[in-house]
């Protein structure tokens, strides 16, 4: 059917996909049924692509070179076992969430739709691109070009409050990013005179201890988009964008851009030697292990629902740049995981968040009380989807959290796997009660009866919680890949 | 043309066409054909510097005895990689703004002066290509006056009042520059017998402990200063910049100070040498902070402007601040950094200026504040200020990212990490005075009285998204500027002239 080509080539058309099907959005503005065929349409040919690059295997050193803007320094892409699970998630999750984002923005009467679905597209072009970046300078032109795609997407009410939060996410992620991961970037080009993604790092044999401390500080620090705390306050701002935006960019691609960045550098620029030789390596684990704590603190006192999702998302990206930072198979298996657990957990969180406010007007946890009644099948949903991010079987956050705390174990990290523990029973105090008063709680005076979602919502909202099963009992695909992200 | 045997006598060519075409143009009368005449001009430079360029980077240095004279005895015009580059840039942007220039002003000039305008353009581009071109250290003056007389004209013709008081502004400080260059000049004459820049450099090398030198020095480098309006001497700057016609301020801010930095770095390594400028006398250390204080006060006070035109006014001036770290650096990768920022920052001034001169066009204001809803009724103008703003921001494939990449390099390379931070948090301060004027016009709803707006006319659009293409074209490939830039740069290093 698609005629043989290399897997960086495959890698480049499907970031041009969401790209190519813009214009055509923006022709069709006025049929609104032929445009969100065309955002449909795309988000199959990026699925189809990706899956082929799943059969094509994964070459990592073989990449396609598209420009070189600083002599020595090129855009180019590459495809390998942490990009492609982050494609394939991205991919499977844009289908889902253009579904979704069909009945919510109608049902929801949202303004300026085909400018919402184009800003869409390029984001998930510029994170595809993040995640088939063969070295860190593309990956650093994609992680900006995210944040701009973003920021309409955050202010798309254009309310003075949804300007504020534009200035803060804005002011958050190119604060730290020009700031910090910029500068990081290039301290590690004048050190190693590369900047490739290379399995076992670059900077081996170019940088002291006291350096390799410094910069890997920078870096995690950099990458804003990981939301470690004191760093975070963009995300709970972001949750001024419409629903579909918060549960695909801010649960899924923006924030997991960020871990995956960390993830990239830790393996691939500084190498586990590297970073177990840090001097910042227990400083920063430590940092990530408060932000598990504080996030899931503060959610636990969040009426609003989006915000309460939101610092439970900020506390939930720390268990993977956790992972990340204690460098051991275990570990590092464990946080790929959770990047596609969590995903489909909070995306399904966000979905049924999105959906209570169409159909009820609701955006307080309080308010809640006997919806199951009304929504059984979100609340459902909700309750599946809360199980995984607990980590409680059977769903698949069970097999993250189990090799995160693996992990701790095998770096003998003992205070760190405590707290892994102490944070699953606070996700299970801020998460639990708000399905099970739903069932089992009274709706107050007012007789509810039953009256769902639209339909499109409901068939997202059923799709990524039935993913968040079958990654329990069939999770072979995602271990294969992810417990191979550090193999050379 | 071999044939005619021109090509040889390009370098001279490159000044006596527009010299010669500024007096035509005036008797031209009719302004269309005045216009018709000097975008012809223009056209006609840029062509010349683009083989000059070409000749250049293909076999060597030019070199060109005015009238026959043989240097040093002559007025010799020496074209390298480094000027042949300042070259096209200044005729390149000459003829884009001309391009746009008619129907701006038509809109804001009286007819009666738009031949006087063309006229003063010409010559304002011939003392601009003059002074780049040219070996002889007192031609450079003679060029040097004619672009300043020719652009206090050019800028006085404003559409506003206070253009008057601006260019009477800029006529004083200007002057005083270039006495404080011609002192230079006379006392390093006086002290070699000679204005020849490779003569010089020879026969200054063997006299730099003199009283003499270094009063020269002294003068040289602040007459050049206020010339390039490098912080504290930028005060003409953001007034003239404000109060000149539309495109006389996408002219000069993408060239003007651009040909006054040319000068200063071929004095500073050629005339004087690196050597001397930098080992010797540490100039570095004296611009240094110069740079630092441009960066940090420009970008601050562009933070509280209310006049878009002044906002970017001051943000030219931490530009510049930028291409004067570079230079301290005297380092490789920290004068590529200069050179490019010199090209890339009259792709994105001039862009600017342009988009705002076609939102003067349609509404009549400067006022930020005016500017409410543009970015529903001009969307395409506004796309353009967009898009090279967040060049100016230095966002990744456009050329503003390029040339701080080479600057932040450049100053981690020499181990100035303080530096390399205050470059970033240049570019941070950028997005706070930029995203003021983003956020008001695509974000605050014009009252429903407000009169209707239309989108600016293509004449003006056309020149302007040009521009912007050329903004992200060269911050994806860049082996024309940074090439060229870092065989200029290293030609200055090897201190030949």
């Amino acid at each position: 059917m698609i005629p043989e080509l290399e897997s960086g080539n495959i890698a480049l058309l499907s970031m041009l996909t969401p790209l190519a099907a813009t214009p055509l959005m923006l022709l069709l503005h006025r049929y609104p049924n032929w445009r969100e065929t065309v955002s449909l349409g795309a988000g199959l040919v990026l699925l189809l692509l990706v899956i082929q690059l799943h059969s094509a295997g994964t070459t990592p050193l073989e990449t396609t070179t598209l420009a070189a803007p600083v002599t020595g320094i090129s855009i180019a892409l590459a495809v390998e076992p942490l990009g492609l699970l982050f494609a394939t998630l991205i991919s499977i999750l844009w289908l889902a969430t253009t579904v979704y984002a069909i009945g919510y923005m109608r049902h929801h009467d949202e303004s300026h739709q085909t400018r919402f679905y184009i800003w869409f597209a390029i984001a998930i072009s510029s994170a595809i691109g993040i995640a088939f970046s063969a070295n860190m300078f593309t990956l650093f032109v994609f992680y900006e070009l995210l944040t701009f795609s973003t920021f309409p997407l955050v202010t798309h009410s254009g309310s003075r409050e949804a300007r504020l939060a534009g200035r803060t996410y804005l002011g958050w992620l190119v604060g730290t990013s020009v700031g910090f991961l910029l500068f990081a970037m290039v301290w590690t080009w004048i050190l190693a005179g590369t900047l490739d993604f290379r399995p076992g790092g670059v900077l081996a044999g170019h940088i002291t201890p006291s350096q390799g401390g410094i910069l890997l500080g920078l870096y995690v620090i950099g990458v804003g988009k990981a939301a470690l705390i004191p760093f975070h306050r963009w995300l709970p701002a972001a949750m001024v964008a419409p629903t579909p935006v918060s549960a695909l960019l801010h649960a899924v691609a923006v924030v997991k851009a960020g871990v995956f960045t960390i993830l990239k550098v830790v393996i691939f620029i500084f190498g586990f030697d590297l970073v177990n030789s840090a001097w910042s390596q227990e400083l920063l684990l430590y940092a990530v292990a408060t932000t598990i704590i504080i996030g899931s603190l503060i959610a636990l006192r969040q009426d609003n629902l989006k915000r309460r999702l939101a610092y439970s998302t900020i506390s939930q990206l720390s268990y993977i740049v956790l992972g990340a930072l204690l460098v051991n198979s275990a570990s590092l298996t464990g946080s790929a995981m959770h990047m596609v657990t969590h995903a489909f957990g909070k995306i399904t969180l966000f979905f049924c968040a999105g959906a209570i406010l169409v159909t009820t007007h609701k955006t307080k946890v309080s308010e809640l009380s006997g919806l199951g009644r009304q929504m059984p099948l979100t609340m459902a949903a909700f309750f599946i989807a809360s199980i995984s991010i607990i980590g409680l079987p059977p769903a698949a956050g069970t097999w993250s959290k189990w090799y995160l705390a693996m992990g701790t174990v095998e770096s003998g990290q003992w205070l760190l796997l405590g707290i892994l523990m102490v944070s699953s029973l606070l996700n299970i105090a801020y998460l639990l009660p708000i399905p099970l008063n739903a069932f089992l709680g009274s709706s107050g005076n007012n007789k509810s009866h039953f009256q769902e979602a639209p339909a499109p919502i409901l068939l997202a909202i059923t799709f990524t919680a039935a993913g968040c099963l079958f990654l329990f009992f069939w999770p072979d695909t995602l271990y294969q890949l992810a417990s191979s992200i550090h193999l050379p | 043309m071999t044939l005619l045997g021109i090509d040889n006598h390009l370098p001279a060519l490159q000044v006596v066409i527009p010299l010669m075409g500024a007096p035509l143009c005036f008797l031209l009368r009719r302004p269309v054909l005045a216009w018709g005449f000097s975008v012809a001009i223009s056209s006609a430079t840029l062509i010349i510097a683009f083989l000059l360029l070409q000749t250049t980077l293909q076999t060597g240095p030019l070199s060109y005895a005015l009238g026959g004279w043989a240097a040093p005895w002559g007025i010799e015009y020496r074209v390298d990689t480094l000027n042949g580059y300042i070259l096209l840039l200044v005729t390149a942007i000459s003829t884009l703004s001309l391009l746009y220039a008619r129907t701006s002003f038509e809109h804001e000039i009286n007819s009666a002066q738009l031949p006087l305008l063309y006229a003063g353009w010409l010559l304002c581009l011939t003392g601009f290509l003059g002074m780049t071109i040219t070996g002889d250290a007192f031609n450079v003056f003679v060029f040097l006056e004619i672009s300043s007389l020719s652009s206090y004209l050019l800028i006085s013709l404003g559409p506003d009042r206070r253009s008057l008081t601006a260019a009477f502004r800029y006529l004083v400080i200007g002057t005083i520059g270039a006495t404080f260059i011609l002192i230079a000049i006379g006392l390093f004459y006086s002290m070699t017998g000679t204005l020849n820049m490779a003569d010089l450099a020879i026969l200054l090398s063997k006299n730099t402990e003199s009283r003499t030198f270094h009063a020269a020095i002294g003068f040289l480098l602040i007459g050049l200063a206020i010339k390039a309006a490098i912080f504290p001497l930028h005060l003409w700057l953001p007034n003239a910049y404000t109060w000149a016609p539309s495109a006389v301020s996408v002219f000069l801010a993408a060239t003007a100070t651009k040909v006054a930095i040319y000068l200063l770095l071929r004095f500073l390594f050629t005339v004087i040498g690196a050597e001397h400028s930098f080992n010797l006398f540490t100039l570095n250390q004296a611009l240094l902070p110069l740079g630092v204080l441009a960066v940090l006060i420009g970008s601050v006070v562009a933070i509280y402007q209310d006049n878009i035109k002044k906002l970017l006014a001051y943000s030219s001036v931490a530009q510049i601040g930028y291409m004067v770290l570079g230079i301290t650096l005297v380092s490789l990768s920290g004068l590529t950094a200069t050179l490019l920022h010199l090209f890339n920052h009259a792709l994105m001034k001039g862009a600017l200026f342009m988009a705002v001169g076609a939102i003067f066009y349609r509404t009549g204001s400067l006022r930020i504040a005016d500017l409410t809803g543009l970015g529903r009724t001009m969307p395409l103008t506004m796309a353009a200020f967009l898009i090279s703003g967040l060049s100016l921001i230095g966002l990744p494939l456009t050329v503003g990212f390029v040339s701080k990449w080479y600057l932040v390099v450049g100053a981690v390379e020499a181990n100035q990490m303080w530096l390399a931070i205050i470059i970033l948090l240049g570019s941070l301060l950028a997005i706070i005075y930029f995203w003021k004027v983003i956020e008001i016009a695509y974000f605050h709803h014009k009252s429903s009285e407000a009169p209707v707006v239309n989108e600016a006319p293509l004449s003006l659009l056309i020149p302007t998204w040009i521009l912007v293409g050329a903004n992200i074209y060269f911050g994806i490939d860049t082996r024309l500027t940074a090439g060229v830039a870092e065989k200029a740069a290293l030609l200055l290093l090897g201190g030949t002239p």
